[in-house]
């Protein structure tokens, strides 16, 4: 039965050094609250896993949280790069960080066999592309029923996986709508769970596309804008400008110390960064309307 | 109104598009130009992106792939694992219309590194969604600038196959689709030859040269006998790219 908890105590209690840990999200509904909050608490050594690490896992690999990333896309989309990532796998700052890399497809299916209690999924993929050369966890298996040779991948079996939902009911039920991505089996494939959520209603909103039943969670906290930079939708948009901001702010190592220092070390909480954000963002706006004056 | 070569490319690649055609849409230059497509000539075309939207209608290009309005304007909204096996995989898709970083002459793509993988020169984003609609969209077409660092002859890392090693190499490798039957640059159009699966120089856009495309290319680019010229990008085409690109800012 879920718990409703504050963030913090939700990962004291679920996150622990060495964790393996997936913070899922496809562009929409992105776990940035919960990852702010692993900084701040200063784990280590964790393997991260996501589809498309983003802006928030730049930020959790620069600060040092991971020492892997299972992943298939990392990027800042309609930006350009991570420095962040980059950097951790061009020159191993701060740290070295392991790669395990896949496709899509291939992390979809790993997903799936995760939440569904298989060893394995299967697929069409990877035939004819390096991938399987650098990646041990792509192995060719032969159709017992066709004799069709196709594409295995290892479940995916994360310690803890963490979501963003726009709502929990009373009873603790969570629900979300709009891209849906791989929330649920981000969930249903870990051994401990987290959801934060924008509110909590008496009744889920009828758009609601996803619902994962109270016995299937076990801790939800509330935090409103919990997703910002990324949107949730039918609450806020995405914020293109943080993401534009912040291909300056992850450029070089000391701004970006800088940054997670002021934003996240020294902050209490999400809330406390969301303000800062704002002020930055309103001092920046008269910035430039007294260079244009 | 004269166009920008990106406006060009951009324009030629809506062409493309086929009316009634179901598109798998990579993020950028190909939704672009998949959207121009469906303002112009493809208004029943079916833009599919890897966030799980089906049938998505923008009203202007999306600066990720998931952004709100795509799932706002989608017939469908569904899940990651959802749309790549029921859709993707099981043979749903016509196009799949994809830009890269590197390519080579059999149309086979690199977003993964430059250099070598274990210590990369440049570490590229990675294979997204790119190696399965690669292999699994009926036909796929690809587009990006032309130059001697993206179009080489030997790409750093295989992240998607084209035309494999040439004939036959995909069949091998078990794959549905065909495969690039076309390459949009900001020089002009290259298909493959049938009998070598090598992309060869089918049209130059106008003002363009078999030199400046030679010039461009990191393999021995060979001319196709047949060379046409693209027709330049008319008032139409243009304005309707401007609303569209003008919607982003």
């Amino acid at each position: 039965m879920s718990e409703f908890l504050p963030l913090s105590a939700a990962i004291v209690n679920s996150v622990h050094d060495g964790d393996c840990v997936a913070l899922e999200g496809f562009t929409h509904l992105i776990p940035y609250a919960a990852g702010h909050e692993i900084i701040r608490q200063q784990r280590k050594n964790l393997t991260l896993v996501r589809m498309t690490p983003d802006v928030l896992y730049d930020q959790m690999i620069g600060a040092g949280s991971a020492s892997k990333l299972i992943f298939s896309w990392g990027g800042n989309p309609g930006v350009g790069s991570l420095h962040r990532f980059r950097e951790a796998i061009e020159q191993g700052w701060p740290r070295a960080l392991e790669i395990e890399e896949h496709s899509h497809a291939g992390m979809a299916a790993r997903y799936v066999a995760g939440a569904s209690g298989l060893p394995f999924g299967v697929l069409r993929g990877y035939a004819g592309t390096d991938l399987p050369k650098h990646t041990s966890t792509i192995a060719n298996i032969e159709c017992p029923f066709t004799g069709e040779i196709l594409t295995a991948v290892p479940a995916l079996k994360p310690d803890v996986g963490i979501i963003h939902a726009q709502q929990a009911d009373q009873h603790g039920n969570i629900g979300f709508w709009g891209i849906q991505g791989v929330q649920k089996e981000a969930v249903l494939s870990a051994s401990r769970n987290i959801v934060t959520v924008e509110e909590i209603v008496d009744k889920l909103d009828s758009r609601t596309s996803v619902t994962i039943p109270s016995w299937a969670i076990n801790s939800i906290s509330v935090v409103p804008n919990g997703a910002h930079p990324s949107y949730a939708h039918g609450y806020y948009e995405r914020d293109n400008v943080f993401y534009t901001d912040w291909e300056k702010i992850s450029h070089d190592r000391a701004h970006f110390l800088e940054w997670i220092d002021a934003h996240i070390m020294q902050t209490k909480d999400f809330s406390e960064h969301l303000s800062m954000v704002n002020t930055e963002a309103t001092q920046s706006r008269h910035r430039s309307e007294t260079v244009h004056a | 109104m004269s166009a920008t070569t990106d406006e060009t490319m951009t324009v030629v690649a809506s062409r493309e598009l086929d009316d009634y055609s179901v598109c798998f849409v990579g993020i950028g230059m190909p939704s672009t130009a998949a959207n121009l497509a469906k303002k112009m000539h493809a208004p029943h075309a079916v833009l599919i992106y890897e966030s799980g939207t089906i049938g998505a209608k923008p009203t202007k290009p999306p600066l990720s792939i998931g952004d709100g309005e795509l799932a706002e304007t989608a017939d469908s909204v569904v899940s990651v694992p959802e749309i790549f096996s029921y859709w993707l995989q099981a043979g749903r898709v016509d196009v799949g219309f994809l830009g890269a970083a590197q390519l080579d002459k059999f149309g086979n793509i690199n977003t993964t590194v430059v250099g070598n993988y274990d210590n990369p020169k440049v570490r590229l984003p990675g294979a997204g969604g790119a190696p399965e609609i690669a292999a699994s969209a009926k036909e796929t077409f690809l587009i990006l600038r032309q130059s001697k660092r993206a179009f080489v002859e030997k790409i750093d890392f295989r992240t998607s196959v084209g035309h494999g090693d040439g004939p036959g190499h995909r069949a091998k490798l078990g794959m549905r689709g065909a495969g690039p039957s076309v390459i949009i640059t900001d020089i002009g159009v290259l298909r493959p030859e049938p009998e070598t699966g090598e992309f060869i120089l089918t049209a130059l856009h106008p003002g363009r040269t078999i030199k400046e495309a030679k010039d461009a290319t990191g393999w021995d680019l060979r001319i196709s006998p047949n060379l046409t010229f693209t027709e330049a990008p008319t008032e139409h085409e243009l304005l309707n790219l401007r609303l569209l690109e003008g919607a982003t800012s």
